[in-house]
């Protein structure tokens, strides 16, 4: 049921190191959002601002320093595969097996019984049309494609929940953008709750139902917007003029906080002003 | 195609030079000792040695030699995998024992452990156990050294990936620590095969009761030069036909 909360999470902080250590880093302060099913969740911010340490907390494979995050009403302490799969931005699929077996290889972690996993495979190659790829090794596939079988991978564990750490982040402008519009087909027909993190706002306003914008460090969520238009999304909402006013929002609320953590990041390395375009890469 | 036809002729011309270079040696060898006057006592004469290797395979004198060489071979590679792979797994499990013990046994590694083989002979004789001792040390090096370079150096998103959905300890061993280490370790394993024979061999020649590297000397000291020679081809057919096995081995595991 859409409208139903999935992934609850409530004043969660976290650093790493201990307080007195040089290397102490706070990395998300005080965050609290809930995310409802059929919902997709953008994290945006600049580098550093804790978006990806959100995203491994919710997934269970950091443990908050303080505060709880629940899922499907279950507190999280540990990686849960059966309600979250997880896409990662690269090199999660095994490289000795083929597309095929790195799909029915999660299902064997995951407990699925072995009469169905071949099946399931297939159907989510399908969906993320690499039906003709299934016995190709990663190597052998684009960074696209590869990405694409990690989809799949996740779907075919039929979870409630999808955790994707900049999927498109490693793949160039054009496949972003293909890959974008048929995530947000496939998105249309599922009830998922998916939390997305990105560093592109094109991206962000493009896949998602809400956006989170982080501040700089330490990081905390600073403001959510919400884009309202249904799935699945067309390339022509790329050209409205509701996207490049969603864009330029939330432009401006980055554009502050990237700032902020470069004057940040210079002065940590007590060095003067630091080269530009050190905000949207790493 | 053209491109493939092209690196076919050439792929020919370059194995023709091969064989060319060896049969010019054995052409060169065989008109030194018959018209130039070589020693016999120094280099024999090419045919001798052919009919002296036909008879020790006809007698098949060989084999009692062959058997302690082989015996040898097989048990310090057997004791040196085992240590090698166990040892070098339990290292690989600490990012603190891989500081400890990966540059430790690297830099012994580049010790010519060899030298050892007084020592070796002093403490365990001069019969097969010595052979085995220095054969077994000195492939261990390369086996544990390639085993925690294997099982220490998995990719962290496979590993974190595998978790995510649910892997168990064994799962997440049998199903990517084991696959992703694997060629490296098969990688060592030759390289430790390759070591084990050459220093099996060379004790023998050095100290020893039995085994083809003690034959050869044997012979040397006999001034037994044709059949020495002989028996120096045969252990490098045996030597060739061995690696070759190995190898292949290593390409059909690291194609997994």
């Amino acid at each position: 049921m859409t409208g139903e909360v999935a992934i609850r999470v409530r004043d969660v902080t976290h650093h790493f190191g201990e307080e007195d250590d040089a290397r102490h880093v706070r990395a998300l302060l005080d965050t609290s959002i809930d995310v409802t099913r059929g919902e997709l969740l953008c994290l945006i911010g600049p580098s550093g601002c804790g978006k990806s340490t959100l995203l491994n907390v919710i997934g269970g494979l950091l443990d908050p320093s303080s505060g709880t995050v629940e899922v499907a009403g279950k507190p999280v302490r540990g990686p849960m595969p059966a309600d979250i799969a997880y896409v990662f931005q690269e090199n999660a699929l095994f490289p000795w097996n083929t597309v095929l077996e790195n799909v029915m290889l999660g299902m064997l972690f995951q407990g699925v019984p072995k009469a169905e996993r071949e099946a399931r495979a297939r159907r989510a190659l399908e969906a993320v049309g690499l039906a003709d790829f299934t016995s190709h090794y990663p190597a052998q596939l684009s960074g696209g494609m590869r990405q694409r079988a990690a989809l799949a991978r996740a779907l075919s564990l039929e979870t409630g929940i999808l955790l994707m750490d900049e999927p498109f982040g490693a793949l160039d402008e054009q496949t972003r953008m293909i890959l974008g519009e048929d995530l947000s087909v496939l998105l249309s027909r599922t009830d998922k709750a998916i939390v997305f993190v990105t560093h592109s706002l094109g991206e962000a306003v493009f896949l998602a139902d809400r956006v989170a914008v982080f501040s700089a460090r330490p990081g905390t969520i600073k403001q959510v917007i919400s884009v309202e238009e249904p799935h699945p999304r067309h390339p022509e909402f790329v050209t409205s003029a509701k996207f490049t006013t969603l864009r330029n929002e939330l432009y401006g609320l980055l554009h502050d906080e990237i700032r902020k953590a470069m004057l940040e990041s210079a002065m940590r390395s007590e060095g003067g002003p630091v080269a530009a375009g050190g905000g949207d890469s790493a | 195609m053209a491109g493939t036809g092209k690196r076919d002729a050439g792929w020919a011309v370059s194995r023709g030079v091969q064989v060319g270079f060896l049969v010019g040696l054995l052409v060169l060898w065989y008109v030194s000792t018959n018209y130039w006057g070589v020693s016999h006592l120094l280099l024999p004469e090419p045919v001798q040695v052919y009919w002296h290797f036909v008879d020790i395979i006809k007698t098949g004198e060989f084999l009692d030699d062959l058997n302690v060489t082989l015996s040898e071979l097989a048990i310090a590679f057997t004791g040196s995998c085992t240590l090698g792979v166990t040892l070098g797994y339990l290292i690989s499990r600490s990012p603190y024992a891989i500081r400890v013990f990966e540059p430790l046994f690297a830099g012994m590694y580049s010790v010519p452990i060899i030298l050892f083989l007084p020592l070796y002979v002093l403490i365990f004789g001069l019969g097969p156990l010595s052979k085995i001792a220095i054969g077994g040390t000195i492939s261990f090096f390369p086996i544990i050294l390639s085993t925690i370079a294997g099982f220490g150096y998995v990719e962290r998103t496979y590993i974190v990936s595998a978790r995510s959905m649910g892997a168990s300890d064994y799962q997440l061993f049998r199903y990517v620590l084991l696959p992703a280490a694997l060629p490296v370790i098969l990688t060592g394993m030759r390289m430790g095969f390759t070591v084990a024979l050459l220093s099996i061999i060379g004790s023998e020649t050095l100290a020893s009761l039995a085994g083809l590297g003690h034959r050869i000397v044997h012979l040397a000291e006999g001034m037994d030069m044709a059949r020495m020679f002989a028996y120096i081809a045969f252990v490098i057919a045996i030597a060739a036909f061995l690696n070759t096995v190995v190898s292949s081995l290593e390409a059909r595991g690291r194609r997994r």
